[in-house]
């Protein structure tokens, strides 16, 4: 597939590989992630009017998810500020290295070298989630203490520990960002391998081992690249690019897919789906269900939404992955293809085609940000002139009142990035590539393999649309 | 130019060509004309612990609509997107909004003063007429499905 390097554009390597752009971003977003605590702390209880959750909820959740998440992928890390103070203490310096830091250095443990506390970490948040997103304190006390377990791993942790293995939002964020039309890769592999020092993992005088724990020359898919850069500041031989590819290129290579990945997917896609009957659904019983935490109703709520994740959806999904083997080795059979199957067990399949739903999962995030993020943008105004509600005018915005933007095609937005979902799921299905090493099927076992997987994204796609189009 | 498009049509551009012109047939096709004569229709709303009673309002596009607003807790309003409409009630004093429903499909209703902490997801539904653009989008939808599956099975 074609690449552009962006990187031959002139002042972008210049701009890419310098420190200072990248610290005067992250410095604006450490400032304002501290105002969101303070605020939320010492400000109004009332979220509409506090700079926490209209700042953070709002606004910075649809920069992420309408911006950079699909174009960016994991643009927002490479300028995240939750590592920042963990990473200078950790590396003794707020540039390049120099000095000696904090902290023990001791390697991430291997068996949890997988994105389950990632995972487990995200639907903690979600089950939290209606207070989280509309008690300021809440919020703010969760925002603390991302940063207080974020330094905690940097001061016990070699590297960027806390984003690789537990923030919850750098877990879906990297499974959205194969998606993404950016990518961070090597130009030529042979370069790499003749470099013994490999200084993009292990760093030198010009900048860090990769952060992220990466080794860059392996690099095949987004995943787990923070963008952070390092590496295109370390390699002597110039070998490092920010190439623009076609969307969603990583969702077609067999290499690298995982069960932890996959139910990833899975929590994301009836996370959005949950969230689009409570928050923006009819039903006041689901809202307060999901608000009053230790009542009955929650627990049983609580429940619902560990079941639908973990269980009914990954186990639909599976039954369907199941049929489509089925249906696909009886086709075979009858018409006399000798040919290895693609995959040796339904768990194989059943990951592989799990990557179907990056792309529908993203697109209902996308059509559920839409509607909760236009409806209540105009909260913003408001909250710039008064952040922590005192009763301030700072920009003479304060008294703005609330407008819902765009609120008569919304509908018509949320309903096309969903049929885009859909089709780029049923694409990605169609197209998902047989195990490593197996021969690869016929096009039309290969479409009665994907069919019941396209039937079961129909499924899910529609069901959106109920929830958010009618 | 002409070789590559031509390439295209030969690996099954066409069926996505067809595609597009349905799809822009759906988008652009009239919606039935809806048979029931437009009536004066009053309905009233109550609002109370984020929820509107009932959540969800049928009318039939053309209808005189009145929404009688009473709230049971605190002062709560409604306003209806794509209509541009707001009222608001505060509890035993009903207030009532009158519009004509001259614009089909399904809008939400959302509560217009911050009236506690679920304030944000306090939503209801207006449904004017049939939502077409749930039908279009998923006969839309199904045909881009059946021209994928198609072009897939002769690569």
């Amino acid at each position: 597939m074609s690449r552009l390097e962006l990187t031959r554009i002139p002042g972008i390597k210049t701009a890419l590989r310098s420190r200072w752009p990248q610290l005067v971003l992250r410095v604006i977003a450490l400032a304002g992630f501290a105002l969101a605590i303070v605020a939320g702390i010492s400000g109004t209880p009332v979220g509409s009017r506090n700079f926490a959750i209209v700042f953070v909820w709002i606004g910075w959740w649809a920069l992420l998810m309408l911006v950079a998440v699909p174009l960016f992928g994991r643009g927002w890390c490479s300028i995240c500020p939750i590592p920042m103070p963990g990473e200078w203490l950790q590396q003794g310096s707020l540039l390049k290295p120099q000095g000696k830091g904090l902290g023990l250095g001791w390697r991430w443990p291997n068996k949890l070298r997988n994105i389950w506390l990632q995972n487990g970490a995200f639907v903690l948040v979600a089950l939290f989630s209606t207070v989280i997103l509309t008690s300021p304190l809440t919020s703010a006390l969760v925002l603390a203490a991302f940063l207080v377990v974020a330094v905690a791993a940097s001061l016990v942790f070699e590297r960027r520990a806390f984003c690789r293995y537990l923030c919850p939002v750098g877990g879906f964020i990297g499974l959205y960002s194969q998606v993404a039309p950016l990518e961070l890769r090597v130009k030529d592999s042979s370069v790499c391998a003749a470099h013994t020092e490999k200084t993009c993992y292990q760093g030198s005088a010009e900048g860090y081992g990769c952060p992220w724990q990466v080794f860059p020359p392996g690099l095949v898919k987004n995943t787990y690249c923070g963008t952070c850069m390092e590496c295109l500041r370390t390699c002597p031989h110039d070998n490092l690019t920010i190439n623009l590819r076609p969307f969603g290129a990583d969702l077609e290579k067999p290499s690298g897919r995982k069960l932890d990945e996959a139910f990833k997917a899975f929590i994301m896609l009836g996370s959005a789906m949950i969230y689009s009957a409570v928050m923006l659904g009819p039903w006041g019983f689901l809202k307060n269900a999901a608000y009053n935490i230790g009542s009955l109703q929650w627990l049983v709520y609580a429940a619902a939404f560990l079941t639908f994740i973990f269980l009914a959806l990954p186990g639909l999904f599976y039954a369907a992955v199941a049929l489509g083997q089925a249906l696909s080795s009886n086709n075979a059979q009858v018409v006399r293809v000798r040919q290895r199957r693609p995959f040796s067990t339904h768990r194989q399949a059943f990951i592989a085609f799990a990557y179907s739903l990056v792309p529908l999962g993203l697109a209902a995030w996308i059509a559920f940000s839409l509607s909760f993020v236009l409806a209540n943008l105009s909260y913003l105004w408001p909250v710039i002139s008064d952040p922590l509600g005192w009763g301030w005018d700072l920009l003479r915005t304060a008294q703005a009142p609330w407008t819902p933007y765009l609120s008569g095609v919304t509908p018509i937005l949320q309903a096309g990035v969903l049929l885009v979902g859909l089709l780029w799921a049923a694409r990605t299905a169609l197209r998902t590539p047989a195990a490593p090493g197996a021969r690869p099927v016929e096009p039309r076992q290969q479409v009665i393999q994907a069919l019941p997987v396209i039937l079961f994204c129909s499924a899910v796609s529609f069901g959106l649309l109920g929830l958010l189009v009618a | 130019m002409l070789k590559r498009l031509r390439s295209r049509l030969a690996n099954g551009g066409w069926k996505w060509g067809i595609f597009s012109i349905l799809m822009l047939l759906i988008l652009i096709s009239p919606v039935p004309a809806f048979s029931a004569p437009p009536a004066d229709r009053h309905i009233k709303i109550n609002a109370s612990s984020f929820e509107y009673d009932p959540g969800v309002i049928r009318v039939n596009p053309g209808d005189r609509v009145t929404l009688e607003l009473s709230s049971t807790d605190v002062t709560h309003g409604i306003a209806i997107d794509g209509y541009n409409l707001q009222v608001t009630a505060e509890p035993g004093q009903n207030q009532s909004l009158t519009f004509v429903a001259d614009q089909q499909g399904t809008y939400r209703l959302r509560c217009s003063v911050t009236c506690g902490a679920l304030h944000p997801f306090m939503i209801g539904k207006l449904h004017v007429g049939p939502n077409t653009l749930l039908l279009k989008s998923i006969l839309i939808a199904t045909l881009g499905l059946a021209v994928m599956i198609w072009t897939g099975t002769r690569q």
